[in-house]
Parts: structure tokens; sequence; C-alpha cells
């Protein structure tokens, strides 16, 4: 099954290696994986969406909390939650396939934020699925190049990963 | 406040620490700090002749006494040499701190002259590692490296200083800090109260438990805590490979070390029984062998200080996240206090049982297959010889499964091995690390022609510092446990195990200036082995001729259950 593991770690030089490196080192899967400083500079958010059964999700969340620059873990799919992921998405725009493009991205609410006489760029943020439901209406002919940051999240409510 | 540069910074916080003596060898990127270790007298410096055992004596003091050791190695080949101790550490849990010097900063990343990018070769085999980036820092760094190797659960961390952080002339105000506090990082002192009492009135409704205890009792102190629970509810106790001595390897309730050279009662104690009440171990493959075939009977307590330890391979049903000593002196106290009590009829069934399995088995070998003396016969004698009092550290192979099964272990921090990583070599440097901290004691070294050819350079360490241990070499001219399993699964295919043009190891070690002794009749061994420890002053090597042709058993099926195993070459359970 699909999980979304949200961490919240010391912002340090090689923290990031350390997460990643668990993950080959033991035989982990990452699908997805972005990291950022948080408001507080000294902390990053790191969210990985991984596969597994519940006995490895366990271990993965077990062994993310033993590494040291770790300060809290969470696998936000256990409760309910916000997930988005942002891409963007360059496409063959020439004739016909400009109002195309346009209505489409109109219908799954994304922007074109880059426009020349033959391309448009889109933009579009939202669920994994959203963004793989667009780029199956678009039709991989027509695309040139996608760029997706991978999925960050968190829970829903009152419920935050804070110290 | 005192201004010290880098280096002396280096040198004053291992003193600060406690610290007698570090492992080392110098390079380019400690030149600092080694001028900064020769001007003072407080931390004493053993010059090893590869990094490797360098790593090994730091572990082997940590195995002995609990606290951190230290090694101290130059970058590039320094710290990749010393990269298979730290692993070796890692795998088994034990506090080390190991600093390695790095190339000036200005040059990290453009492939230096011995340069290595140490923080990354070293990731997967540490607890943690630091990197310094200001000199000021090196004194919070090394009371952190100290602080996470040692709590918790052990392991090795590495400290790695760039050549310019420790320049002589650029001084700064020192204070090394009384303690540290890590917001990331805060292991449980003690295990949930509840949790404990299930699991002790789990343990009274028992009929047929069993203590399945680890190195976490070694490492933990927690021996007295665990005899004292055992004998007060009269269970059987099996230890594994790094467990040993954490019982008293002689008593009663002993049955013997488990797993795949387990011994046959606690193996198939363990498949019998209703209940495992495991402390500080690890349900390893080397223990359960096939997972889904492991003691269907039983219901699991595991107490680990690591929570990522429990249900890793094995399910627990009550989880206890604590100290072994503590959760230990807990669940005494409940057993003192509480009204109900263990079930004495079922017991002593239980007991009977255990017997029968001892009769049947119980260790035996035989000794009229073979002209040549047999290596558990030489390892009784070192038991004898020595009191069973010995600190004996192994190598690895035949010869340490030979010893963890006839050497009897009755206190812990006394059986020293590489359990997990299985490093050869690993026995030399480690009695040396024993024998310098501890002077007075029986140090042996239990190896082979094999194994002590990969770390052998240490006899000149050994000369420099008169550092006298008592290696006993079971010589069998092969690599026995390989030989063992192709015997078995190869039909005797002896692949790259026969060590041909083996030395003379008499000549060798007394090239270096040490004592040697060839003993190839068993009448022999005795008066031989008695000298050898009578000699309080020399380093003895015991050349010990013993039958190529014996196997470790008992040997677990491959993918069988606990009690599937080879008893002798042609006896199956």
């Amino acid at each position: 099954m699909r999980h979304i593991i949200s961490v919240l770690m010391e912002n340090e030089p090689g923290a990031l290696s350390r997460v990643v490196g668990l993950f080959s080192q033991r035989n982990f899967n990452i699908e997805s994986l972005t990291v950022a400083p948080t408001e507080d500079s000294t902390l990053s958010r790191l969210t990985v969406t991984t596969l597994g059964s519940d006995r490895v999700i366990e271990q993965i969340t077990k062994q993310l909390n033993k590494l040291i620059d770790v300060v809290k873990v969470v696998d936000l799919t256990e409760g309910e939650h916000i997930e988005r992921e942002l891409m963007m998405i360059k496409l063959k725009a020439t004739g016909q396939m400009r109002d195309e493009i346009k209505r489409t991205a109109d219908i799954f609410r994304g922007q074109i934020i880059d426009v020349t006489p033959t391309t448009y760029t889109v933009q579009l943020a939202g669920a994994s699925d959203k963004l793989d439901a667009f780029i199956d209406a678009i039709g991989t002919s027509g695309i040139m190049e996608v760029v997706r940051t991978g999925v960050s999240g968190l829970s829903r409510g009152e419920k935050v990963l804070s110290l | 406040m005192e201004l010290l540069s880098g280096a002396e910074m280096v040198v004053r916080a291992l003193k600060d620490e406690g610290v007698e003596y570090i492992y080392g060898y110098p390079g380019g990127a400690l030149l600092h700090i080694y001028d900064a270790l020769f001007q003072q007298e407080d931390v004493k410096h053993i010059l090893v002749r590869h990094e490797q055992a360098a790593t090994h004596m730091a572990d082997a003091y940590a195995r002995a006494t609990g606290k951190a050791g230290v090694s101290l190695v130059t970058s590039g080949p320094g710290a990749t040499n010393a990269v298979t101790g730290i692993a070796t550490a890692y795998m088994d849990s034990i506090p080390m701190v190991v600093i390695t010097g790095q190339v000036m900063s200005h040059l990290i990343g453009e492939d230096a002259f011995q340069e290595t990018d140490m923080i990354g070769v070293s990731r997967p085999v540490v607890k943690h590692s630091f990197s310094v980036q200001n000199p000021e820092d090196i004194p919070g760094i090394i009371k952190k490296a100290f602080h996470i190797a040692e709590s918790g659960r052990p392991g090795p961390v590495v400290v790695d200083i760039p050549k310019d952080m420790t320049t002589p002339t650029e001084r700064y105000p020192y204070e090394y800090p009384a303690s540290v506090k890590l917001r990331s990082y805060n292991p449980v002192s003690r295990g949930h109260t509840g949790q404990i009492k299930k699991a002790m009135d789990m343990v009274l409704s028992a009929k047929r438990p069993v203590i399945y205890s680890g190195g976490g009792i070694v490492m933990g102190d927690a021996s007295n805590e665990l005899t004292e629970l055992a004998q007060m509810l009269n269970v059987p106790v099996t230890n594994t490979l790094m467990g040993l001595g954490g019982y008293p390897g002689t008593d009663r309730q002993f049955v013997g070390m488990l797993g795949m050279h387990g011994s046959y009662e606690a193996n198939m104690v363990m498949h019998h029984a209703d209940l495992i009440l495991a402390v500080g171990a690890r349900f390893d493959d080397r223990v359960t062998n096939a997972l889904d075939k492991f003691c269907p009977t039983a219901k699991i307590i595991h107490v680990d200080i690591d929570p990522a330890a429990i249900s890793k391979t094995i399910k627990a049903d009550v989880p206890i996240v604590g100290p072994a000593k503590s959760v230990l002196s807990e669940m005494v106290s409940i057993v003192k206090a509480s009204k109900k009590q263990i079930d004495k009829e079922a017991l002593d069934a239980w007991w009977q049982q255990i017997e029968e399995w001892r009769t049947r088995h119980g260790g035996r070998f035989r000794t009229d297959d073979s002209e040549l003396m047999k290596p558990q016969q030489v390892i009784e004698m070192l038991s004898k010889v020595t009191n069973g009092d010995a600190y004996v550290c192994s190598d690895v192979g035949q010869h340490q499964m030979f010893a963890a099964q006839y050497y009897k272990f009755n206190k812990p921090n006394r059986w020293i091995n590489s359990g997990g990583l299985g490093t050869m070599g690993f026995g030399l440097p480690a009695a040396m690390g024993v024998k310098l901290n501890f002077p007075d004691a029986d140090v042996a070294c239990v190896t082979g022609e094999g194994s002590i050819q990969m770390n052998i350079q240490e006899l000149s360490t050994i000369s420099q510092y008169d550092i006298p241990v008592k290696v006993i070499c079971l010589n069998n001219q092969s690599l026995g446990m390989v030989r063992q399993w192709q015997d078995m699964n190869y039909e005797s295919r002896h692949s790259q195990s026969y060590m041909k043009s083996l030395p003379d190891f008499i000549k060798l070690v007394e090239a270096y200036g040490h004592v040697g002794m060839k003993v190839d009749k068993y009448e022999d061994l005795e008066a031989a082995m008695q000298e050898a420890f009578s000699l309080k002053d020399r380093m003895v090597f015991m050349d010990i001729a013993v039958d190529p042709f014996e196997h470790v058993y008992p040997m677990q099926v491959p993918r069988g259950s606990m009690r599937d195993m080879w008893l002798t070459k042609t006896e199956r359970t």
C-alpha cells in the first residue's frame, strides 16, 4: 500500500543523505521525495511516498526515528490528511491543439505559465492521481517535458507535526 | 577561559572524557593532532600496524568495559581501512568514537591527495557522524559523539576533522560541556510499566517458558538482574552468541547457546516453548532459522532498547521498549510482590523434558575417529587452565563456534567476538585491546590459521608495547567453516578453502620476539597451555594441530525450524 511519511528533521548538512541512504541500505522503496526548510530555519520538513506492507512501513518509520537528525516522524496515511503535488508540463501547442490544451488545463484548474508560438507550459497542483489524469487527458504524444515536485502533505484539522 | 588550538582541543576533550588509551595511525591530515598528543601524557596512544586493528582494539575495550573505545586514523586510506572495524562495532552495537582526519576544508571535493568522503563511506555503518566545520565546535561535538555512542542502543560514531580545523597557531576558548542535550535524540530510560506487568502476568501463567537473552544484557549491564529473575522463576535460559556470559554458563538453568550452532537442548527448548521472554536479542537469521517455522507454540515478549529491533523479523505479542537493566529489575519486583505463582507442576514437567534433551546430546563429540586432537578438546582445556575466567577474544570461523560452545562463561564482558559482521582478523587486536586495559587478567585470542593471518602484522605492535596476550591457534590447515559447508552442500569440493603454504608460525612469532609453541598431541596440551599462561610477561603463540575433518555440530538444517538440526555427520533430528 502507498504511504506518505512526513519527517521533521534537523536542517543540518548530510541529514538528507542519511534519510536517502537509509532507504537504499534497507531496500525500502521511494516513490517520491521532497524536502525544504520550515518556518524555523533550523528544521527541515521531508515528505516521502513509499510502497510496502504494514511490516515494512513500521520498519521505515522506526528506522527513520532512529536517525539522530530526525526529530519526529508521522505516517500521514494513517489519518485524515491533505496531499498536494505540483507539476509543470511543457506541451507542443500548435493549431487546434492550443485551444484544446487551454480547455483541458481549465477543467483541471491548471494555469498556463509560459507561452511561445509553438508551446504552452501548464502548471498544475493537486493530488498525484489528478496530475496523472491530466497527463492521460492530454496524451503523451504532445508532451515535451514533465517536472513534478513529489508529494507534500499534512494532517487535517488541529493535528500538527512540530517540536 | 583557556585558549587551545583545535588539535589541542581534540586531545583535551578526550582527556576530559576520561579516555586513557587511543589506538591509531598518523598521517598528513592528523599531524597537528599528533603533535598535540606528543606534548601531553594523559591520553596514551597505541600505534597499530594497520588501521583496522586500531578500531578492533577500541571496540574490544568497549566490549570489556561498556565504555566507548577511541581510535584515531588519518584521511583517505587510513579512514577506509577503519571501515571494517566500524562496521564490526555497528553490527554488534558497540560504542566507539572514531576520529578521522580530513583534507583541508578548501580542498574537500577536489579529489585532493588522501581525500575520501568518510562521512559518506561510513554512513551505513555508523550510529551517527559529525563533520567539524568550526574549530570552536570541537569540544561540543566530541561530547555529543560519546553521548550518542554510549547511550540508547550503543554504536560507533565518526568525527571527521579537516586539517585546517586543527591549526596550532589558531586558538579558541575551550570548555568541555558537562552534559549534552539533543532535541532529536532521547533514548528511553525505562520500559512501560503496563506492558511489563502484562508480560509478567504471561510469564507467571506459562507452562513451558524460556528466557532468550542477547548482547543487550552484556552491554546493558543487566546480567545480575537477568540472573535474579531467572533463578526466582526457575526458568531455563539460553544466550545468543553475543549474550554469552550474560547468564552464568555453568548454572543448571543455562541450556547453552541457541541458533545455527546452538546446543541441541537450547534449540529444542525454544521450539517447544509456550512463552519466550526475549531480552536484548534481535531474532536474527542465525538464531531463528526459517521465520515461518519459528517456535510455533510460543507467545513472545520482546524487551529491547531499540524499538526498531522489535517485530523486525518475528512479531512480538508484548513489545517492551526500554533498557534491559531497568526492565528486568521491574520484573523482579513484580514477581516478588505477586500473589500469583508460576505453575510448579508444569515447570517440573518442563525441566524433566529439558533434562532428557540434555542427556540425549549434551554437547558430545567423538575423539576416537582421528589421530589428531579435536578443536573442542583444546577449548575445554583452555576453559580448565584459565578456570573459565579469561577474556576470550575470538576470530571468526569454526574455532569461534567451538569457543562459544565449550568455554563456560560465568561472567559478562568476557566473551569478545565479532558476532554480527563475522570479521576475520578481529581476534588478535581485540585481545590486545583488552590486555592493555586489564594487564592482570588472562587474555586469550582463539583463532585459526586463516583468521590470524588477516591481522598478523599486529605481532609488531605487541612487541612495541609489551602486550602479553596468548594466541590459541586451532590449526586445521583449512578455512574450516567454509570447508564444512563445502562438505555438507558441495560434495566436498574444497574450492579455495585449503591454506597451502602456511608460514611456520613459530619462527614467525619468534622473529617478532615472542614465544612460539607447537602442540601436536593431546597428551602435551595441558602442560603446554599451563606454561603459556604462566609466562605472564610474554606473548605466546600456541600453534595447535587439530583434526581438519571436524565439523561444528549441532547445525541447523537450512530453511528448517529451530529443532531441525544435524547432530553429527550422519545423525539428524
